[in-house]
């Protein structure tokens, strides 16, 4: 009788510590300008979302911000609904992340992009500038001009941070190569202009250029499209878009906003809940570089070879890429 | 050197278009007496649904009718409140605006579930560059091979339709009674009344070739200079066109010139950018973007003279005292 009431008690134990591993949460993601569907940045975000409700069955809530002004709107109404952990995507959020984070202490916030330091709030970071840095191996490499171009998005320090990786690593590949920097502007409408953005991509390519790397969102298809049109590559960013122009996409610079996502929703369903800073680089599989039938055939095995090289070097710390960010400066 | 001069100018033809026939659309409004500060709303309409029309029937001319089809219907309830129900047309054409940036990223949503994007378009589903005969074989004769075969050559076939817009848009204001008569309703419709003549029907009239030309200016953005539309992909170029009508003073062939000095600018500042210039150094970005404006402000008050509107333009007509 005892001992049927120490395996009850026991198996009752057990139970209540699956279910206190497997928490009842209730997820959330804010989306950045731009998004949900822009085939980039916010859309790896969607990817990982998507991923997490497909591996545990759990539904999530998530909201595409029109404006500035609805992103503490959208943060706020969530958290009072009681939705735990939510994910801010988009260094934008920050102002509004730690303004609603202090209103509701006990809410697990997480933000991409940025860091807010506040005991309720986890930071993800990524080392864009090593992935920047392989993919500057490669449009090194494929061109046969040695001269290669980028196209960023608004003008701000995270956008110089994916231009000065991309450069070091044309550099670092052929040192006499040429790189040509445009951003399309300084306001949030440089991120959804892709008239401007292939009229950058055309200008680049008349001064030489044949293969150009977008970091800009929507106004990147302009630039992929120009680049396809001309005959020239391109190379994607942040998500998978190679398919988008097969054989015309070099490559993509894989920012794995969708692992962030997935593993920080798993986190919390899992009691693994931690708060602080989290940098992703190429060692973590935060940032890489995309291979797949689309462009295989644009990739050759010299070029695998020393992309591959470039890759272990920097995880073994044998190169060190020069983070913009982290004096406002490039050396290169 | 001249290369990059050809290669500006090339730059120029193309970022122009859309200014350009934006610009002449609101000329026809205008003149009627109908300002129209909708332009980018129907842009923005036509653009979407060339986009859209062009992604499902996979043909850009299907695309360019839905296009005219969207702007014109957004011509007409503009007409409708301020001709028929004499609203004022400043606020219609705000509404317009707004209702074109709502309805177009709502219905994007909903239809192709890509965030307000329309799919991107095959080749054949665009309008692509023409190729002038003997291009290639001219390529390299100097001057003339440059001038011929990038400046001329290689557009699309909506730049061209563009261009050929001003002398026809001069051609019908004044030299047709059509013309003479949209810029009597302008300027005096009371006059024009007296003629026998209706004010309605005609500024009606006005105001659908408005629609008619912002729908292939919307186009051009969706199916012809990109691939598909993209949420608010106008950026602004309605008002840019309206700033250049009211720097033409309200006259087809100077608005070409002011919409291809707004182009030529912009060309400047893309290829400029980043860029030493020669004694100077390194001009800032904003210094170009922000140019257009200044321009404007300052032509007009030192340079232009005084830009009168259409003296009846703003105003509804009222045919009787009631």
């Amino acid at each position: 009788m005892k001992l049927i009431r120490t395996l009850g008690a026991l198996a009752l134990g057990a139970a209540m510590t699956v279910a206190a591993h497997a928490e009842d949460i209730k997820p959330a993601v804010v989306y950045d300008l731009g998004g949900k569907f822009d085939k980039s940045f916010n859309e790896a975000a969607y990817t990982g979302a998507e991923k997490f409700k497909a591996d545990t069955g759990v539904e999530y809530r998530d909201f595409e911000i029109q404006n500035d002004s609805q992103r503490e709107q959208a943060l706020r109404n969530f958290a009072r609904r009681g939705l735990s952990p939510i994910v801010a995507i988009g260094f934008s959020h920050a102002n509004a992340v730690e303004k609603v984070a202090k209103e509701f202490p006990d809410t697990k916030f997480a933000i991409v992009d940025s860091v807010v330091d506040l005991p309720n709030v986890r930071s993800i970071v990524f080392k864009e500038h090593e992935g920047s840095y392989l993919v500057g191996v490669l449009a090194s490499m494929a061109s046969e001009t040695g001269k290669v171009g980028f196209v960023g998005g608004m003008d701000i320090a995270l956008i110089r941070k994916f231009a000065c990786g991309y450069k070091q690593g044309a550099l670092a590949q052929n040192p006499d190569a040429e790189v040509y920097q445009n951003m399309t502007g300084t306001t949030g409408a440089a991120w959804n202009d892709p008239v401007k953005g292939g009229e950058l991509a055309k200008s680049q390519f008349d001064r030489g250029a044949d293969v150009v790397y977008h970091a800009a969102g929507g106004t990147g298809l302009g630039v992929l499209q120009a680049a396809a049109d001309a005959g020239k590559l391109g190379i994607g960013v942040d998500s998978n878009q190679n398919a988008l122009h097969p054989g015309s996409v070099l490559t993509s610079m894989l920012k794995r906003v969708d692992v962030a996502v997935d593993t920080t929703f798993k986190d919390a369903m899992n009691g693994n809940w931690s708060s602080g800073v989290e940098v992703l680089g190429l060692k973590e599989g935060g940032v890489d570089w995309a291979l797949d039938d689309n462009n295989a055939s644009l990739v050759t095995d010299e070029m695998k070879a020393a992309v591959d090289q470039a890759k272990q070097d920097i995880i073994s710390g044998k190169v060190q890429v020069h983070d913009y960010m982290s004096d406002q400066d490039c050396p290169v | 050197m001249f290369e990059m001069m050809i290669l500006i100018l090339d730059s120029t033809v193309r970022l122009s278009t859309p200014l350009l026939l934006a610009c002449l659309a609101g000329l026809y409004s205008e003149r009627s007496g109908i300002f129209d500060i909708g332009l980018e709303g129907k842009m923005l309409g036509a653009a979407f649904a060339a986009g859209a029309g062009a992604a499902v029937t996979g043909s850009a001319w299907l695309g360019l009718a839905c296009g005219i089809v969207v702007s014109v219907a957004l011509a007409l309830l503009h007409g409708f409140a301020s001709i028929t129900n004499r609203g004022n047309q400043i606020v219609s054409g705000v509404a317009i605006n707004f209702l074109a940036m709502g309805l177009t990223a709502l219905l994007g949503q909903d239809w192709f579930r890509q965030g307000g994007q329309t799919p991107p378009l095959p080749v054949e589903a665009r309008f692509t560059s023409l190729d002038w005969p003997f291009a290639e074989a001219l390529r390299d004769v100097p001057v003339i091979g440059g001038l011929y075969s990038e400046l001329l050559s290689g557009h699309n076939l909506l730049v061209y339709v563009a261009f050929l817009m001003v002398p026809f848009t001069w051609w019908a204001l004044y030299r047709t009674r059509f013309g003479l008569r949209l810029r009597a309703v302008g300027e005096n419709p009371a006059a024009v009344d007296t003629a026998g003549i209706s004010v309605t029907w005609l500024r009606y009239r006005a105001v659908i070739c408005t629609g008619i030309l912002c729908g292939v200016a919307g186009a051009y953005l969706s199916t012809a200079q990109s691939a598909s539309f993209i949420k608010d992909m106008t950026a602004g170029r309605g008002f840019i066109a309206l700033a250049a009508l009211i720097f033409a003073k309200w006259r087809p062939v100077p608005a070409m010139f002011a919409c291809l000095l707004f182009g030529f600018l912009d060309a400047v500042a893309i290829r400029l950018q980043g860029q030493e210039l020669p004694g100077i150094g390194e001009v800032p970005v904003q210094f170009f973007q922000a140019l257009p404006y200044i321009l404007t402000v300052v032509l007009l008050a030192g340079f232009i003279g005084r830009a009168i509107p259409p003296k009846a333009g703003g105003t509804a007509y009222v045919k009787e005292r009631t």
